[in-house]
């Protein structure tokens, strides 16, 4: 296992796999009277949040719980990125009071990469998210989420999701959401294929590993998932699209276009919603909409990464491989 | 007066010869000539230039003496071979007045290690909005004829028409950095398939490339010349060679680290890759080489951008933008283009010397090595190698790209007006 998590680009496809495997195990302790494991007891890990997002810090905040670790939360809200030295002192501050592992969540795309390979600290990093460029954990809980409706929950063990056709809708140019998917997934053996106007996609997308589409129709019928990214309406007074409405009609996900979709496949959104421009309500409450799954799934696939990350306690080890081995 | 006699130096990279100087001049070239009571340096295999002249150089003071002061920027010029260098105007307060110009021309001759031509603001605080009082520069004491908001790009198109038309009086110059701005909000790094990857904004090279078609327009129009700063593309290079064919007053002039680095660089994150305009693909600095050794690119200018540490030493998106390079500016040069076959040393000298004296007016410099010329002179061993160690920097700040990299060359010794400011590699 490596020792950091700063891109899903990182993963090779059997740690990728062990990490669902064991985010299996870990979403069987959901299940128990009592919530938690010994694993990471004595350990203290920081999450350090440069940017706001409730969500995800809660969902790091529980996963880390669950496994019994001692958790600092650190909110350098305002901290100006002007002040670039605060990154540094943070980290060097953190170290000297002895923190295991740090969650960190930054504006600024390679923020967490630097805060890894510069020397300031030498606690294993988790990215939860930097700039526009990454947020591994989120491409694993999704890839979780797909594993488990696609291929099964106990059929998935080991398995990875080759062959699956994954579709995903919306602002990629923005979207550390979309760069992390598009890496896990082509990773994981399925075709992606990036759907949104030519003004929401990077120049220089031609050399990942996936298809590009400004055509939302085309694509409906023969998609396994399809991923609705957040658009914000800010863009649109950017001129990146004319109005809310012809977005809406060109890339919005209704109750007519789900109709479209093969049977089996489903709808996600990494959240929040908002609901009306990139997606209706009748497609969020429906049940092939995978989002409230997907924040249950967040806290497993946490749990799992802090496990593997820290080395965890030996004797402390959930069942892993005995479950697999059971099979 | 004191004596040196430069024995067996390849002079442009000729045929071996030895150069007498004599107080502030070259007294003698030639061969076999007498040392006298001279001072013999015995320069066998090294190579003789005029001293380079560097037209674009960031020396930080007035404002910002924690990254660099006149005192030390000129000594690290010195050490890479310099014996003028004309510092940019974006300073605090800027220079856009008779006052901090002539200031910085006095601090240049009290340093005496090199010749410090200050270059003027083309508008007020570099703000794009009035111009600064460009006549009153040119006739302060500082003789400013280079105008410049680099740093900032002069993008009001009529700002722009204004200043070419105005320093035509007085035969001065408009110094453009091409950006674009609305085309650059939020640029971290080259527009591209790296930039794509990493989620860093794009600096596409087509906002260079608009305002460089823009500007020899004007230039045509109005009749006055243009002069582009660092030009980074092989679009760029296109509409030069272009305007150039049509006989627009234009000359243009590449960095160094455009002509050895790439855009890869950045996938480590490191700020020390961060400059402006970015580092691009491999594809444009193949072209920038080509267009440096056929005389589309006129010249080689530092950009040299002192940073203190802190500046640096931070994540990407925070850092300050800029890299120091008047130390190892010939060593790259070197590099890329005379182990490359691509450019001789009398072209070195041309590029480094000879031109750019020519398009800032810089007196005394950029002259032929033959008697009676002025001795501003460096001597260079070519067969040197060795890794750079920013420790053993002149400059106050070490943000360089080279650190631990090997790179050729060194100058050995550095003479401005005959007086050595650098011998045996070593500030005199
Ligand atoms: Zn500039």
């Amino acid at each position: 296992m490596m020792r950091h998590l700063i891109s899903a680009a990182d993963l090779t496809r059997d740690e990728a796999v062990l990490i669902l495997d064991t985010a299996e195990e870990m979403a069987r302790v959901a299940d128990r009277p009592i919530k938690k494991l010994p694993a990471l007891r004595g350990r203290t890990v920081c999450n350090l949040f440069f940017e706001d997002s409730t969500r995800t810090r809660i969902s790091f905040e529980a996963a880390e719980k669950r496994l019994s670790a001692d958790v600092i939360n650190f909110a350098a809200k305002g901290s100006s990125v002007s002040k670039g030295e605060s990154l540094k002192d943070t980290a060097q501050t953190l170290e000297a009071m002895g923190v295991d592992a740090v969650v960190i969540r930054h504006g600024a795309s390679g923020a967490p990469y630097r805060l890894a390979n510069s020397g300031w600290i030498d606690a294993p990093v988790i990215n939860a998210g930097d700039g526009t460029h990454q947020h591994p954990t989120q491409a694993l809980l999704d890839a979780f989420t797909m594993r488990r409706r696609l291929v099964g929950r106990d059929a998935g063990l080991g398995q990875d999701l080759a062959g699956r056709r994954i579709t995903i809708v919306g602002d990629v140019l923005h979207s550390r959401v979309a760069r992390s998917n598009v890496d896990l997934l082509h990773t994981l053996g399925a075709e992606v294929t990036l759907v949104a106007p030519p003004t929401l996609v990077p120049v220089g997308v031609e050399t990942w590993p996936c298809e590009v589409s400004y055509d939302l129709d085309s694509t409906l019928t023969k998609s396994d998932a399809v991923m609705m990214l957040r658009v914000q309406r800010e863009r649109m007074n950017a001129a990146f699209f004319p109005t809310e409405r012809e977005y809406s009609r060109r890339y919005g996900l209704d109750g007519e276009r789900m109709a479209r979709m093969p049977e089996h496949a489903v709808v996600m959104h990494p959240g929040p919603m908002v609901r009306g421009m990139e997606i209706t309500a009748e497609v969020a409450d429906s049940p092939r909409c995978t989002v409230i799954e997907q924040v249950a799934n967040g806290v497993s696939i946490r749990m799992a990464v802090l496990y593997l990350l820290l080395g965890g306690n030996e004797s402390d080890a959930p069942t892993t491989n005995t479950r697999t081995e059971e099979k | 007066m004191s004596k040196t006699l430069i024995r067996g130096a390849k002079v442009l990279g000729g045929e071996p010869q030895d150069v007498l100087i004599d107080g502030a001049t070259v007294e003698r070239v030639g061969t076999g000539i007498e040392a006298g009571d001279a001072t013999v340096i015995e320069a066998h295999g090294q190579i003789l230039l005029p001293g380079l002249v560097d037209l674009h150089t960031h020396l930080r003071e007035p404002g910002r003496e924690d990254s660099e002061t006149v005192l030390t920027g000129t000594r690290a010029a010195a050490s890479g071979g310099y014996t003028a260098v004309f510092a940019m105007a974006n300073t605090f307060p800027v220079a856009d007045t008779a006052g901090v110009v002539e200031q910085v021309y006095r601090l240049g001759k009290e340093s005496g290690y090199c010749d410090v031509q200050p270059i003027g603001a083309v508008t007020v605080g570099l703000e794009g909005k009035k111009l600064a009082e460009l006549g009153a520069m040119h006739e302060s004491a500082a003789g400013v004829t280079v105008f410049s908001d680099d740093g900032k790009c002069v993008d009001d198109a009529v700002m722009m028409r204004r200043a070419l038309e105005y320093v035509k009086a007085f035969g001065g110059v408009i110094a453009q950095h091409a950006q674009e701005p609305r085309l650059t909000e939020g640029a971290q790094m080259n527009e591209g398939i790296v930039s794509a990857e990493l989620g860093l904004g794009g600096w596409p090279a087509v906002a260079e490339e608009s305002i460089i078609a823009r500007d020899v327009l004007l230039a045509e129009h109005v009749g006055s010349r243009v002069h582009i700063c660092h030009l980074s593309t092989a679009g760029s290079v296109e509409i030069v060679r272009w305007a150039k064919s049509r006989g627009i007053d234009v000359t243009a002039e590449v960095t160094p680290h455009h002509l050895l680095l790439t855009d890869e660089l950045v996938r480590s994150y490191n700020p020390v890759y961060k400059v402006n305009p970015p580092l691009r693909t491999e594809r444009d600095v193949m072209a920038l080489r080509e267009a440096l050794a056929d005389g589309t690119i006129d010249i080689v200018a530092t950009d040299h951008a002192p940073h203190p540490h802190e500046d640096k030493d931070c994540e990407w998106a925070a850092a300050a933008m800029g890299m120091v390079g008047l130390e190892t500016a010939l060593s790259v040069v070197q590099q890329t283009m005379v182990e490359t076959g691509l450019l001789d040393w009398a072209g070195v000298a041309d590029r480094m010397s000879f031109k750019p004296a020519v398009i800032g007016g810089a007196k005394g410099h950029g002259r032929p090595v033959s008697a009676g010329e002025p001795a501003n002179l460096t001597l260079v061993d070519p067969a040197y190698r060795g890794a750079v160690d920013p420790a053993g920097f002149a400059s106050r700040s070490r943000n360089t790209p080279y650190e631990g990299r090997e790179l050729p060359g060194r100058v050995t010794h550095t003479f401005l007006r005959g007086r050595a400011t650098v011998v045996d590699g070593k500030l005199a």
